[in-house]
């Protein structure tokens, strides 16, 4: 199998510092990475760096197989790669039906086709089983689970083949964190494949299939989930060494 | 609880007819204010409410009318021009330089100088933008260098004379004694925009009934459409009542209020409507957001920054047609009416909130308080003092109602 995404010996560096230093990472459709590390281990840059929003100083992208380009958001979301922001990045001061399709407007002409797109967007966002009652307010006035499906709505609306996600259950309470857990199981299951980046060791033992540690900008390495426990990926994290005896988890786990 | 109660009939109430809070306020104001303003001339010959009155109004707000609606979007982008007044001035300069008559102008014709004005009010306007959006210099500062230069080259190209008489043709730009559109005309264009609100309301309604979307009730719809068709009509029969001296011919609209109320209406429909309009919003709301949804906020940024300069170049002609001489001194300080106008009308200067029509409002609530003031005979500086105060309160109601809704 191919995967849909290889990310080949990235390296970036931001004047001093080595933000990433020669990581490798891959994705399988279907399958859910957690990708977890200290603060200003560089996962957010490796990230940012597969959905356009940094340029790596070497390195390839391989999306199917074929080498790819990656200059900015737009070439990041034509490869069907969408990202979702631990920030959520929303504009606030827009509804949510203006934020599902920034930067995408439906037009008929030079007019914004606000019809369609209030439908569609209904329709996306009926799917996460997250209840707004209006789609027609300010997102600054919503509640942090209905933010975060909006957010989720507008990558999952155009057809996200590959959803990075930062932190996103970092701002919900319980009921709505359970929401998303189902909501990554489903699009797992529709073979999108999601990368997972997490701080709360729970959430990425209760959804990946493998787990990526990085520690200051180098990639630790690649496991599978069922093969290592919490306190060996503590141990990458802090520690930055592998756990003994586990295999190289470059492919997919069997069953996924 | 009794209150809160209460308060959220209101809501409602506001809500269901699909109305910017901040706009009914406006509104409520500027009645009050007009109200106010009658009881306490209804004695003496030129009362505020005169048709003689209220055009010679429309008139006065034409001018920071124009720009108006250019400062909301620049402030919505979280930018500032303070560059507007200079800009008018030099751009009037030049317009006056390039048709007066030589020795003192080139005897170009009008045409060729509303041309070259507007261009170049856009390219300065441009210019500004992009210090601001490639190299990151704070507007502020930017436009501040900018006052400063285009004030004092206004002074410089005409060597500190006083320029004109300009063109009849382009006199009547400024709504002076040819500068109206005659009664005939003016119902035609009341009628136009009463059939178009009319258009819009119903087709608008039909086709979002036709999707299955919500619709506002059908009195709250009646009751918004039915007060602006009341004001375009008001207008209208306002306009046609007051007459040239001497004769009972009706002026009509002045074509500098055609202007104003044209560039608005675009603006409005543009902020509203299009892409473009979108962008600046999301821009104001959340750059980084605006960026990563692959908008090319630089670019954005320099447009706005050009549409501020063209719409300055054309109240520059607005200005100049209006005073047939143009002085060094043209549009001084008028950036500082232009962003209080825009600040009144409800537009945050934190950035990503604001409307145009509430602009226009403050434009015509300011123009109001300054020319009723003046029928009361209250001295300058008490205006200003006034005026300083009605801008404070705004700013504090605007401050409290952005917070509230959240």
């Amino acid at each position: 199998m191919t995967p849909l995404i290889e990310m080949h010996n990235i390296s970036l560096r931001f004047g001093g510092n080595q933000a990433l230093d020669d990581v490798s990472i891959n994705l399988y459709p279907g399958e859910v990475v957690g990708l977890l590390g200290h603060n200003g281990a560089g996962k957010s840059t490796l990230i940012k760096v597969l959905s356009g929003a940094y340029q790596a100083d070497s390195g390839q992208i391989r999306v199917d197989g074929r080498e790819v380009q990656i200059r900015s958001p737009q070439d990041a979301q034509a490869q069907g790669i969408e990202t979702i922001y631990q920030t959520l990045a929303l504009a606030d001061n827009l509804d949510a039906v203006a934020n599902v399709f920034l930067g995408r407007e439906k037009v008929r002409g030079a007019v914004l086709d606000e019809d369609i797109m209030e439908l569609e967007a209904r329709k996306t966002l009926d799917r996460l089983r997250v209840r707004i009652p209006s789609l027609r307010v300010p997102v600054a006035q919503m509640s942090g689970g209905q933010r975060q499906t909006v957010a989720i709505g507008r990558a999952i609306y155009f057809k996200a083949r590959c959803l990075i996600m930062d932190e996103p259950t970092a701002a919900l309470g319980p009921e709505e964190t359970q929401k998303v857990h189902q909501l990554i199981k489903a699009l797992k299951a529709e073979g999108v494949g999601i990368f997972l980046i997490s701080h709360d060791l729970h959430d990425v033992f209760d959804l990946s299939d493998r787990i990526s540690v990085l520690k200051n900008g180098r990639l630790v390495g690649t496991v599978y989930t069922q093969d290592v426990s919490h306190d060996d990926v503590l141990g990458m994290i802090i520690g930055g060494v592998m756990p003994k005896n586990v295999r190289p988890a470059e492919a997919p786990a069997p069953g996924t | 609880m009794q209150m809160q109660t209460t308060s959220r009939a209101n809501t409602n109430l506001v809500q269901s007819l699909g109305v910017d809070g901040r706009i009914l306020t406006m509104l409520v104001v500027l009645t009050v204010v007009w109200g106010v303003f009658q009881l306490l001339t209804m004695g003496q010959p030129g009362q505020f409410l005169s048709p003689q009155n209220l055009w010679n109004l429309s008139v006065q707000t034409a001018v920071v009318g124009i720009m108006v609606g250019g400062m909301v979007l620049v402030i919505v982008t979280r930018q500032i021009d303070l560059s507007v007044g200079s800009i008018l001035g030099f751009t009037g300069m030049m317009m006056a330089l390039i048709q007066t008559v030589p020795p003192l102008g080139w005897g170009g014709h009008w045409i060729l100088a509303l041309l070259a004005g507007l261009a170049l009010g856009a390219l300065i306007g441009a210019f500004q933008g992009y210090w601001v959006a490639y190299w990151g210099v704070p507007a502020f500062v930017v436009t501040l260098a900018g006052l400063l230069i285009f004030r004092n080259a206004t002074f410089i190209v005409a060597s500190g004379r006083t320029i004109g008489p300009l063109d009849d043709n382009f006199k009547v730009l400024g709504g002076g004694l040819n500068g109206s559109i005659g009664e005939f005309w003016t119902w035609v264009v009341g009628l136009v925009v009463m059939a178009f609100i009319l258009y819009q309301a119903l087709s608008n309604r039909n086709r979002r009934i036709k999707n299955g979307l919500p619709v506002r009730p059908v009195w709250a719809e009646v009751m918004v459409n039915g007060v602006l068709l009341t004001l375009v009509l008001a207008f209208v029969l306002v306009m046609n009542a007051f007459p040239y001296p001497g004769t009972d011919i009706p002026r009509g609209m002045p074509v500098p209020v055609l202007i104003t109320l044209g560039v608005l209406f675009i603006l409005n429909w543009v902020a509203l409507n299009t892409r473009f309009g979108r962008y600046v919003f999301a821009i104001g709301g959340n750059p980084e957001a605006a960026l990563l949804a692959g908008i090319n906020v630089k670019r954005m940024v320099v447009a706005v920054f050009a549409l501020m300069g063209m719409l300055a170049a054309l109240a520059g002609a607005v200005q100049a047609a209006r005073l047939n001489f143009v002085t060094n001194s043209m549009g001084n300080l008028l950036e500082l009416d232009v962003i209080a106008a825009a600040v009144i009308g409800g537009t945050a200067l934190a950035g990503g909130s604001g409307t145009i029509v509430g602009a226009a409002m403050g434009a015509l609530l300011m123009s109001s308080l300054r020319s009723g003031m003046v029928l009361m005979g209250l001295p300058t500086e008490w205006q200003n003092v006034v005026l300083g105060a009605v801008l404070l309160a705004a700013v504090i109601w605007n401050t409290v109602y952005l917070r509230n809704r959240r």
